[in-house]
């Protein structure tokens, strides 16, 4: 007791993060630096600012009143090649994806299948869908099918990663258990991981599919057929009004699926 | 009868878990595993079923070298291994049902078990074994929304489903309170009994083992250092297998059987004045699975 009294309380302090502490003040230091530098080289010509905002400000207007009936019928094939590839090339897309997912899990597969299903991932991931559409519009033509192809691709890579993370982080025990009551292989996937990883795949193939349909009006821009074309024409022949009603149509659409998905999702919890 | 024979696992970190155990577990005996954390327990039951590779020795059952058998022998060997977990280790979101027709995996094809269309024996069986350890009104329930004594017994109608010859039980108790535990125990040893098998249990709680096991096989840093029966587990013994300790009150004494007689009649009496009220029906049945 004598001890404590004379020394007082004990003090701490939460250790820092980063222990040196020349090395913490250096970083700090160089990033004040950096942001100073940028702020101090990025050039705004705020007269062309001031010019262009009432530019923008007519070209916004010029949305109003959108326009759904002179070219309703252009909108409506759009919209529903749009619809046709986002619901078939989600659905391709997955199907190939379970497969590679699978290999591509580490507690699953072995080594060689484990790298080469990374391998297709990391190839379908590194391509933005624009690029590939790019690409598919040259080897199939103009229309609908280079998108499905370009969806379908890019899907394997945001599915198959996703699906392969989930079975690395699932409850080891369960699977354990099932596989000592003699399960074959399938059965056990069936058993011991499918219930675990299902619902969370549910959700994100829901997800998958309203982006599937966003990126549908994007790689229609370079061809690849769909709402995307149809909104690219209507721009180039500067009838915007047309333009806002194809924008409000997508945004309908993708709020659409987004309620759905949020209710089925919390309800295959 | 279940023969080990120099049984020894080496971990791919260098950590030598088993040093070459021997050790033969006759038809019919209930045999419990002690020792502290890190001892090789759980290494020791899973090298059995081979969910971990021993490294050297054999195991033997039946005659039949385990160890030395390929993937789809090894599949067949596993149905006649029954396995209980400490966490249960449920499907859990599979149902009740789903998770004790697991246990019959091994004896039917893929195709039938896809579509959960098991034949009517296996269905018959697995209501039976719910109905003994009372839980077949809950049949359809998911597992995830089961108390953790309910967990163990689906665990335990899981692996007597597979119609085993051994069960292979790790820490069937330990996440569970004193009065379940006991009943879990009680159950599994019962359940044995009735189908004549072995089993080997490992469990952290002496007293349990003593109280509940015909054989008690202490191990220490992968080595057995005492097999005998649980009434030789002394005080000298126990600080043999966990260090030194003051064990008095670990040794089973007599007077503690009859207080246990006590405290369960008291809340039988309890449960009898209850009876009138309808949740208190379904409160007995959990009781009377875990007595009976």
């Amino acid at each position: 007791m004598a001890d404590l009294a004379v020394t007082g309380a004990r003090r701490w302090k939460k250790p820092p993060f980063i222990q040196s502490r020349r090395l913490r003040w250096g970083l700090g230091l160089g990033f004040g630096i950096y942001l100073a530098l940028v702020f101090s080289t990025t050039e705004v010509n705020w007269g062309r600012v001031a010019e262009g905002v009432p530019r923008g400000w007519r070209f916004v207007a010029a949305f109003f009143p959108p326009d759904f009936v002179s070219r309703w019928d252009a909108i409506a094939q759009g919209i529903a090649e749009s619809l046709w590839m986002t619901a078939i090339s989600t659905v391709v897309g997955i199907a190939l994806s379970v497969p590679i997912g699978l290999g591509a899990a580490r507690n699953l597969a072995p080594k060689p299948v484990y790298y080469f299903c990374r391998g297709v991932l990391a190839v379908s991931r590194s391509f933005q869908e624009i690029i590939i559409a790019i690409f598919c519009v040259k080897l199939f033509g103009f229309g609908p099918f280079a998108g499905f192809v370009t969806l379908s691709f890019a899907t394997i890579g945001f599915y198959g990663k996703l699906l392969a993370e989930d079975i690395e982080d699932m409850e080891p025990g369960q699977a354990e258990a099932v596989r000592a009551t003699g399960a074959s292989w399938f059965q056990w996937l069936n058993y011991a991981v499918q219930p675990q990883v299902l619902p969370r795949m549910i959700g994100l193939g829901l997800y998958r599919l309203d982006i599937n349909f966003r990126e549908s009006a994007v790689v229609g821009i370079v061809g690849a057929g769909g709402i995307g074309a149809t909104l690219t024409t209507a721009f180039d022949r500067y009838e915007y009004g047309s333009a806002a009603a194809i924008l409000l149509i997508i945004i309908a659409i993708v709020m659409a699926v987004e309620y759905t998905s949020g209710y089925v999702r919390k309800w295959v919890q | 009868m279940l023969r080990l024979e120099q049984l020894e696992k080496r971990y791919r970190t260098g950590d030598l878990a088993l040093k070459g155990v021997d050790l033969t577990v006759p038809d019919g005996q209930i045999m419990a595993l002690i020792g502290p954390s890190g001892a090789g327990k759980s290494t020791l039951i899973r090298c059995i079923n081979r969910l971990v590779e021993p490294t050297g020795g054999k195991v033997l059952l039946n005659d039949l070298e385990l160890s030395a058998l390929g993937a789809g022998q090894l599949r067949r060997a596993r149905r006649r291994m029954g396995m209980i977990f400490q966490e249960y280790n449920l499907v859990e979101r599979l149902s009740v049902m789903e998770n004790v027709l697991s246990g019959r995996l091994g004896y039917v094809g893929f195709w039938r078990s896809y579509f959960r269309k098991f034949p009517q024996s296996d269905v018959d069986e697995a209501f039976r074994l719910l109905g003994r350890v009372g839980l077949d009104h809950m049949v359809d329930k998911r597992a995830d929304e089961l108390s953790g004594g309910q967990r163990q017994r689906v665990g335990i109608c899981r692996a007597l489903a597979q119609d085993p010859e051994l069960l292979l039980v790790d820490e069937p108790t330990a996440s569970l309170d004193p009065k379940t535990s006991r009943q879990i125990m009680r159950l599994i040893c019962e359940l044995c009994g009735e189908r004549k098998l072995s089993a080997i249990i490992n469990i952290h709680d002496v007293m349990l083992a003593q109280m509940f096991a015909q054989r008690i096989v202490g191990l220490k840093l992968g080595e057995i250092v005492y097999d005998g029966p649980p009434d030789g587990l002394t005080a000298d013994v126990l600080t043999e297998i966990y260090g030194e300790e003051d064990w008095e009150a670990t040794i089973r004494k007599v007077e503690d059987e009859d207080d246990d007689a006590g405290g369960e009649s008291i809340e039988s009496a309890l449960e009898d004045a209850r009876a009138r009220d309808h949740a208190a029906a379904v409160l007995d049945r959990d009781r009377v699975a875990g007595i009976t």
